[in-house]
């Protein structure tokens, strides 16, 4: 063996992790160099071995119910105390009753529907897809948080957090007052891949909750929490998982 | 550089006090961390070439993340997660079985002609044989190798978890997989017999 390559750079170009320029020119030494021909097919056919094989080792069900029994006994308020299913869903339902809400309105989780969002899904939508009319995008647009933010200055009586997650591959686009649910909000718009998200900021008395599951109704998928004091809904035509990606960078 | 050297618990993992912690919190957990109970297995049972111990040490893990969850301010669940299953099992073989740990990790292997990608495929199609390859090598090798090639780990997680410099990622693997091309092509002679 002597080319210092094989034992270098081909791993991080197998990896994908070289950048452009050198994986480019990786495949130019590559046209050359016998020796890392031979040894890149040999790399390829063991990673295929070994992902093939079936190696992976799954958790057991067995596993899972004891960590789950595990975590009941470290959590605070479930110690020692099973609610039954239904009683969480009776619960849920006279929580659903007694605040009037409409059959269109937020599906958040039982356990959360003590606190509904002070908005309906239908608003939400409306605003995404108003919003992606022709000048409709953005009051301020900017990829600069530090214009951004200023900008909802004096515009509303609370200042949305705006963070920038170019890096991550959500790039701000720039932010906009609106309206829901008679109250006046912070858009602040991001891309991914040409898709446009909308997250929308509300203060609220509520306390904090985890990122709840997505809703999906015509096309559009949702992904609603609240954190210090500031409720997010953040909707887009992007898969979920894209979606939840951002959810999780602006919940840190 | 010996494996022990690197041996001890994180900072996040130890000293700090256990939060109690409420139904918010196991919301939480549930969503962004025990999906990964998959990856804490896998990675605990080729540390410990062991089904039986991997399962146990897997759980000690995850209830020790959860213990331990107030200190996880978001990014990537699935590393702080097996940060921590990587900090318990490497604990668990130092009480167990501490000669284990006492290989070299920066051993200079003699340079040697790259094998064909044809004998490998022939050797690396016997699971029970790649198994047995991928148990000989020090756990140092076999832990990048498992998070690259079973778990799907970019270098930067793999340095977050194992906690080696990101720019030395890609010759610990170098060195891994020829480590393990060795162990599949020169199977010992009495394996050789067994399998004849």
């Amino acid at each position: 063996m002597s080319c210092d390559f094989t034992r270098t750079v081909l791993h991080g170009y197998l990896d994908g992790e070289l950048d452009a320029t050198g994986a480019a020119e990786f495949e130019r030494h590559l046209e050359c160099c016998r020796e890392c021909t031979t040894a890149l097919g040999a790399e390829e056919s063991l990673r295929s071995s070994l992902q093939r094989s079936g190696l992976y080792e799954n958790a057991p069900i067995a596993l899972r119910k004891k960590i789950r029994a595990g975590l009941d006994a470290a959590t605070a308020s479930s110690r020692g105390i099973r609610i039954p299913a239904w009683r969480l869903i009776a619960v849920a339902a006279a929580v659903l009753v007694v605040a009037g809400v409409s059959w269109f309105s937020w599906p958040g989780p039982a356990k959360d529907s003590a606190s509904t969002a002070p908005f309906t899904v239908a608003e939400i939508i409306d605003a995404h897809v108003r919003s992606l009319q022709p000048g409709h995008l953005t009051d301020v647009a900017s990829t600069d948080q530090h214009t951004v933010k200023p900008w909802f200055n004096g515009k509303l009586a609370f200042v949305p957090p705006v963070k920038d997650f170019a890096d991550e591959g959500f790039p701000l686009v720039g932010g906009r007052l609106d309206v829901l649910g008679g109250q006046n909000v912070a858009a602040l718009v991001y891309s991914r891949r040409k898709h446009i998200i909308n997250v929308f900021v509300l203060p609220t008395r509520e306390t904090d909750t985890p990122i709840h599951p997505p809703g999906l109704r015509q096309g559009y998928q949702w992904r609603h929490w609240r954190r210090q004091g500031m409720e997010y809904c953040a909707i887009s035509d992007v898969s979920d998982s894209d979606l939840y990606e951002l959810a999780q960078l602006m919940y840190q | 550089m010996l494996v022990q050297a690197v041996l001890p618990m994180s900072g996040s993992d130890q000293g700090k006090g256990e939060d109690v912690l409420d139904a918010q919190d196991r919301a939480r957990f549930e969503q962004l961390v025990l999906p990964h109970l998959d990856a804490a297995c896998n990675l605990a049972r080729w540390l410990l070439r062991s089904r039986a111990d991997s399962q146990d040490v897997a759980q000690e893990a995850m209830l020790r993340a959860y213990r331990f969850f107030r200190g996880f301010h978001g990014g990537d669940a699935r590393a702080w997660l097996l940060q921590i299953v990587r900090n318990t099992c490497y604990t668990w073989l130092e009480k167990n079985r501490p000669v284990e740990l006492m290989t070299e990790f920066d051993e200079e292997l003699h340079p040697q002609p790259s094998t064909s990608p044809e004998a490998l495929a022939i050797a690396g199609d016997n699971r029970e044989r790649l198994t047995r390859a991928l148990e000989t090598l020090p756990p140092r090798f076999r832990e990048v190798l498992v998070l690259r090639e079973l778990e799907g780990c970019s270098y930067k997680e793999i340095a977050s978890i194992t906690a080696i410099p990101i720019g030395t990622v890609m010759s610990a693997l170098a060195r891994a997989r020829q480590r393990l091309q060795r162990a599949l092509t020169h199977a010992s002679p009495q394996e050789a017999s067994r399998e004849l």
